[in-house]
């Protein structure tokens, strides 16, 4: 087991960046997960702590041992890819059993290991096949075997459940979960599902254009979101924003944001922020209220009942605008809504996307 | 089933029929004339089969030629050829498609060129580069000329053998412990075997069926290769038509064997490498 | 953040170096074998065109200039070659591609037998070139192939005899010959790209209302383009080059009606073993070769720019 740490680790191909400079610690025996959408640099992040691309500027190490010019043999660290990379002239006990083969472990000991990660996953009966006559998840879990006899230093998970379908994937997140609770390595996952990243990190770091957003627990990005990114990103379905400018409190009125129509909903005062300054308001589909008596009236454009709940998209001035509730008398919505916004749930964001207040 | 379409499906296998004929026919015909006798050979002309059928004529090719002597010649030049040219497009496939480098442009470029450019004009120069180191009349020789002549090819299908291979493969064996190098023997080589095997086969035969070059640089039956020996043959005993179709069966015999080995792959994986050779 | 310098961070030296060579040295062996039967030669082929190089005479070696490129345009043997070589060139592929896309469409419908059916017509293409020479000499020979007594029952011929030694027919049999070799070379390309037209392709269309010649050309034609493009453009150029199918069954005879620039250059090496003279016309061919494919070139890109 170990910490890891990236120290400003910056990645560019050839002129073209696409890490700038992420720092990150990361705790021995943590779970985190890197989210974030295609293209935001968090494969390659992992990649580079895998040691199968190269560093450009700044340092990894591995329980204090910097590990930039180390080869990935050298780093004692597992890793389970999107594509499973099963060896496919092997078993499946030959492919669990190949890290320690090279390292010349006693066979004793290989087959014990073997077993005993056999016995965790489910495996035993499939241990003479080839990866070809296996199933999509028993393939995910002869991966996750092959990771898991070597007691590595650390784990790393590059979007493992990406091609599983929907239930196998529920199935296997939380068996993930469980393996981590039971061995408690040190993990770092990268999946561009937020579904994953809330139910598994013990942290959660956020990237977007090579560069990370935000770093915390799942209910801190959720509840505190750093910026719009983060606010639009984690949550299904995402996040409403709305335009307005900050009204200042004052003559007996509090601090409000001003809509295009001339609303003013009302906010808790922020500071940090101008007087008309351009903000955008944000609330969870969850969080808004519905009343005959709200202060804002939004046309129904479609309701979608999911069965656990019901979502309504909405027209608000014109922009879309969703509600996600459980009282099922949504279903009867007229053409239009009178909706409320909970003081406590508004998230306000400056003209830069900057979380205020 | 509809009239029409009926017709359709008796149209197809005719077309297919007459494709199969057209075929076989010639190597029929090559088979045919090789087991004549030769007093039957002329007065039975056109006939389809001989009434009467003999191996003398293979006797005496195997027994009281220099064919043998040949055929040896031939399996040792287009053997070796295929095992040097294997090893060096293995090496050069695994770097055009494993590696993103300077020179890979202009590497291929240098390929392909070589499969544009008439061969032809190298003959004279070769004969002449050859001559002094003693090269020439030599199996060594042809060994040479034949591997610079196919590596360019090869390696273009070895590549596309790589390409096939998630890299994805190497790399979960650098995590376990293996270096590069490891990683290539033990994970990637015995996943190229079916690309291996076909590339030896093609550069066999392509080396099997040369001819000019060996006409060029081999005279003397010593070194002469199946081509070099069968056409001498051709133009001293040309009324010998059964044991000259006895040897041109034989010289078909490794090829055939190749081809039925490798055409279960010919469709699926050759043609990616066939296209951008 | 942003503006910090970027200290770019540098591995050891040695262990650059080690990085940076690893494809140079995989691909090294290759690349020297090429260059030094391939490439030295042609360079040496190209000087060779300026000298004088008889192999038995020892006295030959001498710097001529454009001596031989004069003689070269006197030369009506040279012209008769370049002729042929079009004659050859165009219908050996002509013929073949056509024969070649008709198999890969035969093919490309499931029948029961078709693996043994493929085996079977694939098979010309793993003969000997020399023995498919050899082969169809001995087809065309009345005294034991049956084509000439074919021909007289068909009534296209008054007598059996020997089309390689007419002046006018002679060019057909390497043709014949070629054809029935290279037609498994366009079939097995073209069946491949055939194979990988995805199928719901053709149910769309059938359901959009098209018939089976609508669907072959708006899908399987465009589809194939590519291909055929690519390989037709190569075996022109390497089909121009063949002389293996002509040096076995005509030599270039009877009266040079069959000789083509490969196989005169060849004959100028191997019989005459005039290397100079041999060398000039393959500077020659090369240059036409250069020429052709850049017109391809061209051609591609206004074609391009249209599109």
């Amino acid at each position: 087991m170990a910490s890891i740490d990236i120290e400003s680790v910056r990645k560019s191909y050839g002129p073209f960046p696409v890490l700038h400079g992420v720092d990150l610690t990361i705790r021995d025996g943590e779970f985190i997960v890197l989210v974030g959408p295609s293209g935001c640099g968090k494969s390659t992040l992992l990649r580079m702590i895998a040691g199968l691309e190269e560093v450009t500027s700044g340092d990894i190490r591995i329980s204090g041992n910097r590990v930039n010019d180390l080869a990935p043999k050298d780093r004692d660290i597992a890793m389970v890819f999107q594509s499973y990379a099963l060896y496919p002239h092997m078993s499946v006990a030959d492919n669990m059993s190949y890290s320690l083969r090279l390292r010349k472990t006693a066979k004793e000991k290989i087959a014990s290991a073997v077993g005993g990660a056999a016995a965790k996953l489910g495996l035993e009966p499939l241990l003479e096949r080839r990866p070809k006559a296996l199933s999509g998840g028993q393939r995910q879990r002869v991966a996750m075997g092959r990771a898991i006899v070597r007691k590595p230093k650390a784990f790393l998970f590059d979007e493992p459940l990406s091609n599983l379908d929907a239930r196998l994937r529920e199935q296997m997140r939380a068996e993930i979960k469980k393996l981590h609770a039971d061995l408690k390595a040190t993990s770092i996952y990268v999946t561009h599902d937020q579904i994953e990243a809330m139910t598994l990190a013990d942290r959660i770091v956020a990237m977007h254009g090579g560069v990370v957003q935000q770093v915390g627990s799942p209910l801190e990005l959720y509840d505190t979101p750093a910026n719009l990114f983060v606010a639009g990103f984690i949550g299904s379905p995402g996040m409403n924003f709305l335009e307005g400018r900050y009204v200042v409190p004052g003559e007996g009125k509090g601090a409000g944001i001003r809509l295009s129509d001339g609303t003013v909903v009302p906010v808790a005062s922020r500071t940090g922020i101008g007087p008309d300054a351009t903000v955008t308001l944000g609330i969870r589909p969850e969080h808004v209220v519905i009343s005959d008596t709200g202060m804002l009236e939004a046309s129904v454009d479609l309701v979608e009942p999911t069965g656990f709940g019901i979502i309504l998209h909405l027209s608000l001035h014109g922009l879309p605008f969703k509600i996600f509730t459980l009282d099922r008398e949504a279903l009867s919505a007229g053409p239009t809504v009178r909706v409320d916004f909970p003081q406590k749930y508004l998230h306000v964001f400056d003209d830069k996307g900057d979380r205020v207040g | 089933m509809r009239p029409g379409k009926l017709l359709l499906i008796g149209a197809h296998r005719g077309a297919i029929l007459v494709y199969v004929v057209f075929a076989l026919f010639p190597l029929f015909w090559l088979l045919k004339v090789s087991v004549t006798p030769n007093d039957l050979l002329y007065s039975e002309g056109v006939r389809m089969w001989p009434s009467r059928t003999t191996f003398e004529h293979f006797n005496f090719v195997i027994a009281h030629s220099a064919f043998p002597t040949f055929f040896k010649n031939s399996l040792i030049v287009s053997g070796a050829t295929a095992v040097v040219v294997t090893i060096l497009a293995s090496l050069s496939g695994y770097a055009l498609s494993r590696f993103s480098f300077r020179a890979k442009y202009w590497i291929v470029a240098l390929m392909l060129i070589t499969q544009m450019f008439p061969l032809v004009m190298l003959v004279a120069p070769i004969f002449k580069m050859l001559s002094p180191l003693g090269l020439t009349n030599s199996l060594t020789g042809l060994v040479i000329v034949y591997s610079a002549f196919n590596v360019p090819f090869a390696t273009f299908l070895m590549q596309s053998f790589f390409d096939g291979i998630p890299k994805d493969l190497e790399e979960a064996a650098m995590i376990d412990g293996a270096t590069q190098f490891v990683a290539f023997r033990q994970i990637i080589l015995p996943l190229t075997l079916p690309g291996i095997a076909a590339t030896l086969g093609f550069v066999f035969t392509a080396a099997w069926s040369e001819l000019l070059f060996a006409l060029m640089l081999i005279s003397g039956n010593d070194a002469a290769t199946f081509p070099v020996g069968l056409l001498t043959f051709v133009s001293k005993f040309s009324v010998d038509f059964g044991q000259m179709m006895a040897a041109g069966v034989l010289a078909l015999i490794p090829a055939c064997l190749f081809f039925l080995l490798i055409q279960r792959y010919l469709v699926q994986g050759l043609t990616a490498g066939a296209v951008k050779g | 953040m942003m503006h910090q310098p970027i200290q770019k961070h540098r591995p050891p030296l040695r262990k650059r170096l080690a990085d940076a060579s690893e494809p140079y040295l995989y691909s090294a062996p290759a690349l020297i074998l090429i260059a030094a039967v391939m490439l030295v030669p042609l360079v040496v082929g190209i000087s060779y065109a300026f000298r004088d190089i008889q192999l038995l005479n020892p006295f030959s070696g001498g710097f001529v200039g454009l001596d031989h490129f004069r003689a070269l345009g006197q030369d009506q043997a040279f012209f008769g070659a370049l002729r042929n070589t079009l004659w050859w060139t165009g219908a050996s592929v002509f013929f073949q591609f056509t024969f070649g896309l008709i198999l890969a469409l035969l093919l490309d419908k499931p029948f029961y037998g078709r693996g043994l059916v493929q085996a079977l017509v694939f098979l010309p293409w793993a003969v000997p070139s020399f023995l498919a020479g050899l082969n169809w000499a001995w087809l065309f020979n009345p005294v034991i192939g049956p084509l000439p007594h074919w021909f007289v029952a068909l009534g296209l011929m008054d007598e059996p005899h020997n089309i390689l030694s007419d002046p006018h027919l002679a060019m057909w049999g390497p043709i014949v010959a070629n054809v029935w070799w290279g037609i498994p070379f366009f079939a097995i390309t073209l069946l491949a790209a055939l194979q990988a037209i995805p199928r719901d392709l053709y149910e769309a269309a059938s359901i959009d209302g098209a018939g089976p010649v609508q669907r072959f050309l708006s899908i399987t034609l465009p589809f194939l383009a590519p291909t055929i493009a690519i390989t037709v453009l190569l075996r022109t150029v390497w089909i121009s080059n063949f002389a293996d199918l002509i040096v076995v069954m005509t030599n270039g005879g009877p009266a040079d009606r069959t000789q083509i620039v490969a196989s005169y250059i060849f004959t100028q090496a191997f019989r005459r073993l005039d290397f100079g003279y041999a060398s000039a016309i393959a500077l020659v061919l090369l240059a036409l070769l250069l020429v052709y494919s850049m017109l391809i070139v061209l051609l591609r890109q206004t074609m391009l720019n249209k599109g």
